[in-house]
């Protein structure tokens, strides 16, 4: 068992080819031994076999989201989980695009793809899931889990660091009995916070569970330039220059839709 | 503790008369969310559609005490709870509602089902407070049955509208972003009803308005005035293979009165829905016996925010 881990994890990929690249040379910058993506390769963004093609040839461990699940097997929707009717339609538009230009290997490889993952460091039990680790679309938002939550999810699936993503915003939770909870963040998207720059967490796990939210500046003009050319919403090209989300905005809890915009 | 209710006119499907082994059996996972009736069946106004038939003078619930809630709060922590909903009745009826959620906010997020009339300046600033110093969301969700006072009045009484809009656009002036629920009625499209609601709001002077779209449940005073459930509304003898447990809340919640633990907050008033004393007894499964059961499996609907 390694004593010391440095490790890049990061999820929500959602077609962002241009994000993902920059995301994999910010992680050889870190330091990073271990590169995790947690799912959602496509989604959103332009060109979806761009981005899985990229992922495959990297070496990169990827984890199945939603998503994922969703254009593997070939279903209806993306099983985002959203309820209100105005995000629903969003991720139809989304999903309607990526199914049909998802090749067939990609939509195999997609299927084939674990839900989890775990591994040992520093004697603590690692697990890397999506959402969570009992269901593959759950929101773990930062203001909508209380550590008792934490704590007994943590404690039900034998897990003294827990990484996700799902929700698209970053954070981390160290627990009172020390077990960490943490949002790896999306590259696919802006954090919601008025910058165009993406965000992916670099982890150190050794006697102490160091958390560095990192930054990726990228071409972001040009992927809204094609998400435009391929007659996605114009929605979506806003966000990527803007760095405030218009769309799927519901789920949020108000504390999270406070820190936005729209 | 025996219970004295008001006995509400039901279809033969939630009489309770068939033998559970009859209908589905919802397992419980864990306790995600916890509803706590803090205003019992009190409520400043008689909605002709009210599914707990609350109202004026109406203690068959009585209010939950602060003590209690604290007791009911501590419980569901131990169990690992993620967040909790106020509701009554009409939870600011309590006078101890806002001590409730500062005793709460604390350990979890926390929303508040209102029909927002009694949100006043005064309070709408207590719970600004609260909301800017917790790292839990708190959320304050205002019912509309309409999206104007002849619709909405309509069910709950002239100026209830008018009235509930002011303490929505007192709450988003203080930066609270309240929720608008609405019901939504059979074979309307969500995404035009949504429309309606979203342009309304914004032109009462709520910028970034926030909608739940849930189903009309038959249930309560609803029940009297559209004759409830049929007994063709059931979830009898579903067959095992075609059961999805994940479809239902129940799952996952419970909810707390001063007279008990009951499976749901819709079920409250039906004995049968009455699981226990402790929250640890009612972690157990439970028989989708009731046509408000039919109408969560249908429609896939949650009562909470997501």
């Amino acid at each position: 068992m390694a004593d010391r881990v440095r490790l890049a994890a990061f999820g929500g990929v959602y077609a962002n080819h241009l994000a993902l690249e920059a995301t994999l040379e910010d992680a050889r910058a870190f330091g990073a031994e271990r590169v995790s993506c947690l799912g959602d390769v496509g989604g959103f963004g332009p060109h979806p076999d761009l981005a899985a093609a990229r992922l495959r040839s990297s070496g990169v461990q990827v984890l199945r989201g939603n998503y994922d699940d969703s254009i593997g097997s070939g279903r209806d929707d993306c099983d985002c989980g959203y309820t209100d009717p105005r995000d629903r339609r969003f991720a139809q538009i989304s999903y309607d695009y990526t199914r049909a230009r998802t090749s067939d290997e990609h939509r195999a490889w997609l299927r084939g793809l674990p839900e989890q993952d775990r591994f040992e460091a520093a004697g603590r039990r690692v697990l890397l899931c999506h959402g969570s680790p009992r269901r593959t679309n759950e929101f773990l938002w930062e203001s909508t889990c209380p550590d008792a939550f934490l704590e007994w999810m943590c404690e039900a699936h034998a897990a003294d660091v827990l990484l996700c993503t799902h929700t698209g915003l970053h954070w981390h939770r160290a627990l009172p009995s020390d077990r960490h909870v943490i949002n790896v963040g999306s590259i696919g998207r802006p954090a919601n916070d008025g910058r165009a720059s993406v965000w992916y967490a670099g982890i150190e796990i050794g006697p102490e569970v160091r958390v560095e939210f990192r930054p990726v500046a990228y071409d972001h003009e040009s992927l809204a330039r094609q998400i435009e050319s391929e007659g996605l919403p114009r929605e979506f090209a806003a966000t990527i220059r803007s760095g405030w989300w218009t769309t799927c905005l519901e789920n949020l809890p108000s504390r999270e839709r406070r820190a936005g915009l729209h | 503790m025996t219970l004295s209710l008001r006995p509400d006119p039901r279809s033969a499907a939630d009489a309770g008369t068939e033998p559970a082994s009859r209908f589905p059996l919802q397992p419980f996972e864990h306790l995600d969310t916890l509803w706590l009736e803090v205003g019992g069946s009190l409520c400043n106004l008689s909605c002709t559609h009210c599914f707990v038939s609350s109202g004026p003078g109406d203690l068959r619930h009585p209010l939950m005490s602060r003590a209690l809630v604290r007791q009911r709060v501590a419980e569901a922590l131990e169990l690992g709870v993620r967040e909790f909903y106020f509701t009554g009745g009409e939870p600011f009826m309590n006078p101890e509602l806002i001590d409730m959620l500062a005793d709460t906010i604390v350990f979890a997020p926390c929303t508040v089902l209102t029909n927002g009339v009694l949100l006043t300046s005064e309070r709408v600033a207590a719970l600004a407070g609260l909301s800017e110093s917790s790292r839990h969301s708190l959320e304050i969700r205002v019912s509309l049955d309409g999206p104007d006072s002849a619709s909405h009045d309509a069910f709950r009484g002239p100026g209830s509208f008018a009235r509930a809009i002011d303490g929505m656009v007192r709450l988003a002036r203080a930066g609270l972003l309240p929720i608008a629920t609405a019901t939504l009625n059979t074979g309307e499209d969500s995404l035009v009803v949504r429309e309606r609601y979203d342009s309304m709001l914004r032109e009462a002077g709520i910028p970034r308005p926030r909608i739940k779209l849930l189903p009309m449940f038959r249930l309560g005073r609803e029940a009297a005035r559209t004759g409830g459930y049929s007994a063709e509304d059931t979830l009898r003898d579903l067959p095992a293979e075609g059961f999805d447990p994940t479809r239902l809340q129940c799952r996952s919640c419970r909810a707390v009165t001063a007279l008990g633990v009951h499976v749901c907050p819709l079920l409250v008033d039906e004995p049968l829905g009455r699981m226990g004393d402790r929250l640890i007894d009612a972690a157990a499964p439970y028989p989708l016996r009731h046509g408000a059961c039919f109408t969560c499996y249908v429609t896939g609907m949650t009562c909470a925010n997501g």
